[in-house]
């Protein structure tokens, strides 16, 4: 596998490794604390340290524990998070269940210089219902775990799993069609 | 191992998600490694979340050269927003102990000034218990003399200025009983330093004067009543003015008062 070899590299401090892997995952992890903070330049400041800190931090990584994307975005979800608290933002959950990732959409529609793909984005999540926007959102983007979801649902545990499971084969249909 | 199934069960969703236990994240690892369909289902959901992520970026991210050059400059860079920092937060730490230093020692002057109030109203309190004291004993003093004079056998004798100061006059108060005589000098000028009034016991004829006494701490005696024995058969009184310590016999040209006790 070529990834793997590449990660193996990039654990060694090689830069041309690590500048690969910034440029396979800058966009998605930039997306990712783009949804927690909604601010384009903030999200691009934190999303810098946060490869800052995957660069440092590179010998902690282990393929065991998980996939490398699923490593760098906990990182960035973290990161993301801990700015909004530190900036004292109204961080109780019934308002970010007001506020969920297609929330950029209508905020991107109204400033027309904005760079995110706002159409990408629409077409990606065009028949995607509300709960599962809700539930990747929690799962992806905000680091919930099943149980914590699950509450902030209204749903029991088990149905997370299989919501889940079928709101992303939604979202693989909606990337095949495009 | 059905692989339809733990496929279908959506743990590897969560997966992906992070949210799974490390025993369940290496369980997955190794199906990974061994179930190529496995494999292939954990990166089509990955590619479903890139796909979802890479939508929401902002757009343009800085360029990988300026990432290492913050990297390489980081030691630099972390030093100097630290400083930045750090004095408006120790200049207000010293303000702040610098108020209370000036807090406290103004608190201590306040109470050291309270503690020398009270210690001068103290003071003021014995001074003034004293002065009760010595009025209540002055008062006894007052009242037992003038039982003294207000006594049955007390008869009294008006002693009248002399040629050296004829305004001087005095009282003698004579109890024949219990042999005593009160002098009552208030009428009598203050002797000058180095001279003192002795009283006489005078019998008239032949004239022959007896000693009584002195009358010591003339200036400082308040009421100047003076207590002196008097055995003798006295006829009358006299108060000379003597040089200190008293002399054996009177000087007459000093002789301030007299008088003659009323034959009876």
């Amino acid at each position: 596998m070529q990834l793997d070899l590449l990660v193996d590299q990039f654990k060694k401090k090689d830069p041309t490794a690590f500048e690969k892997l910034y440029g396979m995952y800058s966009d998605n992890i930039c997306g990712v604390i783009n949804t927690i903070v909604k601010n384009d330049a903030l999200a691009q400041e934190i999303c810098q340290d946060v490869f800052i800190k995957i660069w440092n931090n590179c010998e902690s990584y282990n393929s065991s524990k998980g996939r490398f994307f699923t490593w760098i975005l906990n990182i960035a979800r973290n990161a993301a998070i801990d700015e909004i608290r530190s900036r004292s933002y109204k961080n109780d959950k019934k308002n970010l269940s007001a506020d969920y990732f297609v929330g950029i959409l209508q905020n991107k529609e109204e400033e027309e210089s904005s760079t995110v793909d706002t159409k990408g984005l629409r077409n990606l999540v065009k028949n995607l219902k509300e709960k599962c926007v809700q539930i990747i959102e929690l799962l992806y983007f905000r680091g919930y775990t099943q149980k914590d979801a699950a509450e902030e649902l209204d749903i029991p545990i088990g149905t997370v799993k299989t919501r889940n499971r079928s709101c992303i084969s939604q979202l693989r249909d909606n990337m095949a069609v495009r | 191992m059905d692989v339809e199934k733990y496929i279908a069960s959506g743990i590897l969703e969560l997966y992906i998600a992070g949210i799974l236990s490390e025993e369940e994240n290496l369980e997955i690892a190794n199906y990974a490694k061994e179930y190529p369909e496995i494999q292939k289902e954990i990166e089509a959901i990955e590619a479903s979340i890139l796909a979802l992520s890479k939508k929401a970026s902002p757009g343009f991210n800085y360029s990988f050269k300026s990432l290492m050059d913050r990297i390489n400059g980081e030691v630099k860079v972390i030093p100097i927003n630290e400083k930045r920092s750090t004095p408006l937060l120790s200049y207000v730490g010293w303000a702040a102990s610098l108020l209370l230093a000036v807090g406290l020692f103004w608190m201590y002057q306040q109470n050291e000034d309270l503690k020398s109030n009270i210690q001068i109203v103290e003071k003021q309190n014995v001074d003034l218990e004293q002065q009760i004291a010595d009025t209540d004993s002055s008062l006894e003093q007052t009242q037992e003399l003038l039982n003294t004079l207000r006594d049955q056998n007390i008869s009294v004798i008006a002693l009248g200025g002399q040629a050296v100061s004829p305004t001087s006059y005095a009282k003698a108060y004579w109890n024949k009983e219990n042999q005593k005589v009160f002098i009552d000098a208030k009428g009598l000028p203050e002797p000058p330093d180095g001279f003192v009034y002795q009283v006489w016991s005078l019998k008239l004829s032949p004239l022959t004067p007896t000693s009584m006494g002195l009358l010591e701490d003339f200036a400082t005696d308040e009421n100047k009543v003076f207590a002196l024995n008097n055995p003798n058969e006295s006829e009358a009184f006299g108060i000379t003015l003597e040089p200190a310590g008293g002399s054996e016999s009177p000087n007459l040209e000093q002789l301030y008062t007299l008088g003659v006790v009323a034959t009876s």
